[in-house]
């Protein structure tokens, strides 16, 4: 059923993490091909964060290995790895209330030397976040959650990714801002941006996702198509409610 | 004629923050810099009011630089004074009878400058995991270390006793001597420097690698940004800034030691920040030169004062009762500082605003 990994634009292979004496990740492996949105789902505490985590390398993965586009990160500083096309949107938005939209869009194009590039890019997510064009210039901490949330991943496209990393987007949002966020997971990809996404809400995530990963006590226990995931009623019963 | 020049940018530097700066206001600054340094030329101002604003410039560069650190950085470091005893200590050591080596001033404050930087950088490697409190324990440690190392190597430092004769710089062949003046001068250009490269570093790509490190260094890993390079050139252009101050203190007094760099120069140049207005360059300059008013005019004058008044009181052993009362006075009035960065305000302001929720 496991589909090659050879290849794949991310290659994760038997992942092991611990933090002190606890293990978080026995011996996981994944994969994410070039335009694919690829849903990790689990509950609380299965080790989906720590999973980005080490991707984007931010946790020293104990054994095994994490490959981008042919390339072992082994050993590679995490900001290193955001400036290579893997950007991770951390879980809780993180952006910067102080500052205005604009400074924290600006500080996701950081390693773009050039002010056009910088530009470019920074009306390309506007356009996919046009309320954050009114907005540019107030303080980001008057952002609402959806708002803020919206800046996280604009800020997050600012670098160029060719692979999103996004945990937990829809967590704590309005149901309609909830939409939103995954009308507009669905427009990044469709722009060519491969997505990573750890959600909460598994039901959202399996709509927009071509494949899944069902990660439980640190284990990757399943791995299949949105659809098949959608139709397994174990998979309904644990994740998705009644 | 140089020092019209750098005055007009200092103010000019300080206080334009805004890109379209009105011509009044320009105007205003332009003539505040003349007088500043044209003045004493003139003979306006007496050496013992010279000799205070000395010390007072030589405060404002630790503060500018102190400003980098805590203020751009968010680096809480309690041990700043380390640096200033750096360069204060290569003047000593390079130009002075202790070695028979006499290099000039004007050498010494690049020499100075790059030693302070390169111990910032040896002092900052060790802390680059630690944050908030922990950062500042280890800068408190580091800030205790370098002045027992001093006194303590006395074959090369002369131990408690410091080193004393220091040279005294010259330009063209004339010697400062004594005299306040070219001392203020000198200071002044350097401000000017100072705050001419304070302004440039912020509004750059390393100052806003900074704010991003300061308001979440996680989030700034995430951007791509290198933090731990980034945190060593804030620890390293800071302590730059107190290696010139240093060279500076040590020629104008001729004499250096251990005791001059104590903890309490640490905090002094903390509390500037912290009054004027952390983060904010002109809010800098004003907590500096407002603190060394209070410190060297209004505590030393405050029997003065009670006795004229006939009040029954001896202030003199009351100057650090009163100094921390005008320290409570101000945080309790302006917390975020006399003259606050809009970042600092807005900060306050959530805080209030969350408070009356």
């Amino acid at each position: 059923m496991s589909t090659s990994a050879a290849g794949s634009m991310l290659d994760v292979r038997d992942l092991v993490v611990r933090y002190g004496g606890v293990t978080a990740l026995h011996g996981c492996s994944l994969h994410v091909d070039t335009g694919e949105i690829v849903a990790l789902l689990g509950g609380n505490g299965a080790g989906k964060t720590t999973m980005l985590r080490s991707i984007s390398g931010l946790v020293r993965p104990a054994s095994g290995s994490v490959a981008f586009l042919g390339r072992s990160l082994s050993g590679t500083a995490p900001f290193n790895i955001a400036r290579s096309g893997l950007v991770h949107a951390p879980e809780g938005r993180r952006i910067f209330t102080r500052m205005t939209i604009r400074e924290n869009l600006d500080l996701g194009a950081y390693a773009v030397r050039s002010r056009q590039e910088a530009d470019r890019r920074r009306q390309e997510v506007l356009s996919i976040f046009p309320r954050l064009q009114e907005r540019l210039d107030q303080s980001a901490g008057t952002l609402s959650g959806g708002e803020q949330q919206m800046l996280a991943i604009g800020r997050a496209l600012m670098a160029g990714p060719q692979l999103l990393l996004l945990d937990e987007p829809s967590l704590g949002l309005a149901p309609l801002f909830v939409q939103t966020i995954f009308k507009v997971i669905r427009e990044i990809n469709e722009r060519g941006t491969a997505v990573l996404l750890v959600e909460q809400n598994a039901r959202a995530a399996l709509h927009i996702a071509a494949r899944a990963y069902l990660l439980e006590n640190g284990c990757i226990v399943r791995e299949a198509s949105a659809e098949a995931m959608l139709d397994d009623p174990s998979v309904v019963a644990a994740y998705l409610g009644a | 004629m140089i020092f019209v020049y750098i005055g007009s940018t200092i103010l000019v530097a300080a206080f334009g923050q805004r890109i379209h700066v009105p011509v009044a206001r320009i105007a205003v600054y332009v003539g505040l810099a003349l007088l500043l340094s044209v003045g004493p030329v003139l003979g306006l101002g007496s050496d013992a009011t010279l000799n205070t604003l000395a010390d007072a410039g030589i405060f404002v560069l630790l503060a500018l630089g102190l400003n980098i650190v805590v203020g751009f950085a968010g680096l809480l470091d309690l041990g700043y004074a380390a640096f200033f005893a750096i360069g204060a200590y290569t003047y000593a050591m390079l130009a002075s009878p202790q070695f028979g080596v006499h290099l000039p001033f004007w050498v010494l404050l690049f020499v100075g400058a790059a030693l302070a930087g390169a111990f910032g950088i040896i002092l900052g490697s060790p802390t680059l995991r630690l944050r908030g409190d922990y950062l500042a324990i280890v800068t408190l440690g580091f800030g205790e270390i370098v002045p027992q190392v001093f006194q303590n190597l006395t074959r090369f430092t002369g131990g408690p006793n410091g080193i004393a004769a220091l040279d005294f710089p010259s330009l063209f062949g004339r010697s400062f001597g004594t005299a306040a003046f070219p001392y203020y001068e000198v200071t002044l250009g350097l401000i000017g420097v100072a705050l001419v490269t304070a302004r440039n570093l912020r509004s750059s790509r390393i100052g806003r690698a900074w704010m991003a490190i300061r308001e979440d260094e996680l989030a700034a890993r995430h951007l791509g940004i290198n933090t731990t390079r980034m945190k060593l050139a804030a620890f390293a252009i800071g302590a730059a800034f107190a290696g010139v101050g240093g060279v500076v203190y040590a020629a104008k007094l001729s004499l250096v030691s251990p005791d001059l760099f104590q903890f309490q120069v640490s905090i002094l140049v903390l509390s500037m920040l912290v009054l004027g207005g952390m983060g904010n360059i002109a809010g800098v300059v004003i907590g500096s030169l407002v603190l060394t008013l209070v410190n060297q005019v209004i505590l030393p004058q405050s029997n003065v004062l009670a006795q004229a008044a006939h009040l029954p009181v001896n202030l003199s052993n009351a100057h650090f009762f009163i100094y921390g009362g005008i320290l409570v006075a101000i945080m309790l009035f302006r917390p975020e500082g006399l003259l606050p960065s809009a970042q600092r305000q807005a900060e306050l302001h959530e805080s209030v605003q969350a408070d009356g929720v």
